[in-house]
């Protein structure tokens, strides 16, 4: 077992696991924080996307012990305190940006990256070929692509 | 995946001697192939050294008339790179077109490399530009470094620190992306550098990436798609999977050299 230390949504955790633990079994088992989900554990679905110091990337394939002095930033960490949701949340919701739900975590952790690279002003194209790193099995893939475009402009204000 | 022990030196020189105690220990640079053959129990690590803390192996810098790559930069930082997009556009796009835009923000120019995938784009851009590859130990010709599927000319105990690719004023590559896993069903790499063409083919070929000396040949008249019209290579050696068979991947060479070509001389 090795001792790991991190900031998870602003607050310093730590933990004891195995070097072999990802940061996703960390984030889910030792944390109780299971809003990121594990869909494929292959690298592909995108349902475990969280931030690494900002950037976008997929728990399932990243060591806990890889983020040790890490800030990350899970769904859990963008509505505010009181429960406001975040605007890229809010667009989800009133969009209807989901059907099953179990991909949205890491849409909007993947959405929020897609605006961090590519400013508040997204056009479609640019946000279908930029959610080439997340699979919505139930392919509601219409609205989630209105719910970002919308998110990433109320953002801006 | 089985367990191992985790080392995260700062050093290169620290690196190297974690890998000569843990002679089943392997480097970790973003893991993005790593971990997930580790998950499929394709590979068994007794340790695994993390570079990410290492000084000095990340950034994109231009050194006299050639571009310089830390190992562990990212693929994002190499496709965002000003300098690089100013003066070699054909090779910062190459890791625009890898996986998806999280696998971008981990994965690394030195692990690919290292890799050396038969379907990795890095390879092809290495050998169709004559890259050096500088290690801690040594300086590898790109024509030397890659030595067959999964196989390159590193030893043990060696580390990829840098690579450094000469400038090219017309270079471009031309994927066909698998849909699915965004590895290059066939990629091609075109340069010419003065009197040095180049043109180098990955995902096509059982034992890795190649060149292809009979394309190079013929564009030493003329650096045009029109040089290898009709041209085409054999179907003998290339890859056969479920996605294409090899008289596909052989056909899809001189269509995607052709293309390449066009690119760079865009």
């Amino acid at each position: 077992m090795a001792a790991v230390s991190m900031t998870v949504n602003g607050k310093a955790v730590t933990g004891d696991v195995e070097p072999r633990t990802l940061l996703v079994q960390f984030l889910r088992e030792n944390l109780r924080l299971t809003g990121t989900h594990v869909g494929c554990d292959t690298s592909q679905c995108g349902a475990c996307i969280i931030h690494i110091d900002g950037i976008a990337a997929k728990a399932c394939t990243t060591l806990a012990l890889q983020c040790e002095g890490a800030k990350i930033t899970t769904i859990e960490g963008l509505a505010e305190a009181g429960g406001k949701l975040h605007p890229m949340q809010e667009a989800f919701r009133e969009h209807h940006g989901l059907q099953c739900g179990y991909c949205t975590p890491g849409m909007i952790m993947s959405a929020l990256d897609i605006v961090r690279r590519n400013g508040n002003n997204l056009d479609e194209h640019t946000i279908r070929d930029q959610l080439d790193g997340n699979i919505c099995r139930c392919t509601g893939y219409h609205n989630i692509v209105k719910a970002i475009e919308a998110g990433a402009k109320a953002m801006a204000k | 995946m089985y367990n191992f022990t985790f080392h995260r030196p700062t050093t290169v020189r620290q690196a190297a001697g974690l890998l000569a105690r843990n002679p089943d220990g392997k480097l970790l640079a973003g893991g993005h192939s790593l971990l997930p053959v580790m998950k499929q129990r394709l590979a068994q690590p007794s340790a695994l050294v993390d570079l990410s803390l290492v000084e000095g192996m990340t950034g994109v810098e231009l050194k006299g008339r050639s571009v310089v790559i830390g190992a562990m930069t990212r693929h994002a930082d190499v496709a965002n790179s000003q300098v690089l997009k100013d003066v070699m556009p054909g090779l910062a796009a190459v890791p625009g077109s890898i996986g998806d835009p999280q696998v971008r923000n981990r994965g690394t120019i030195g692990g690919s490399i290292a890799n050396n995938d038969p379907n990795a784009d890095y390879p092809a851009a290495c050998l169709g530009l004559g890259a050096t590859i500088i290690t801690n130990k040594r300086r590898i010709a790109a024509d030397d470094f890659f030595t067959g599927m999964f196989s390159t000319a590193l030893e043990e105990g060696e580390i990829i620190v840098k690579i450094s690719f000469p400038v090219a004023k017309k270079c471009a590559y031309e994927k066909f992306k698998h849909p699915a896993s965004g590895f290059a069903l066939v990629g091609v790499f075109v340069s010419k550098r003065g009197p040095d063409i180049r043109v180098a083919v990955t995902g096509a070929g059982s034992n890795g990436v190649f060149r292809v000396k009979s394309f190079e040949e013929a564009l030493k008249k003329r650096f045009s798609p029109k040089s290898i019209e009709g041209m085409s290579i054999p179907a003998t050696g290339m890859n056969a999977d479920i996605h294409a068979s090899p008289e596909y991947r052989a056909h899809l060479v001189a269509v995607l050299a052709r293309r390449a070509l066009a690119k760079a001389n865009a």
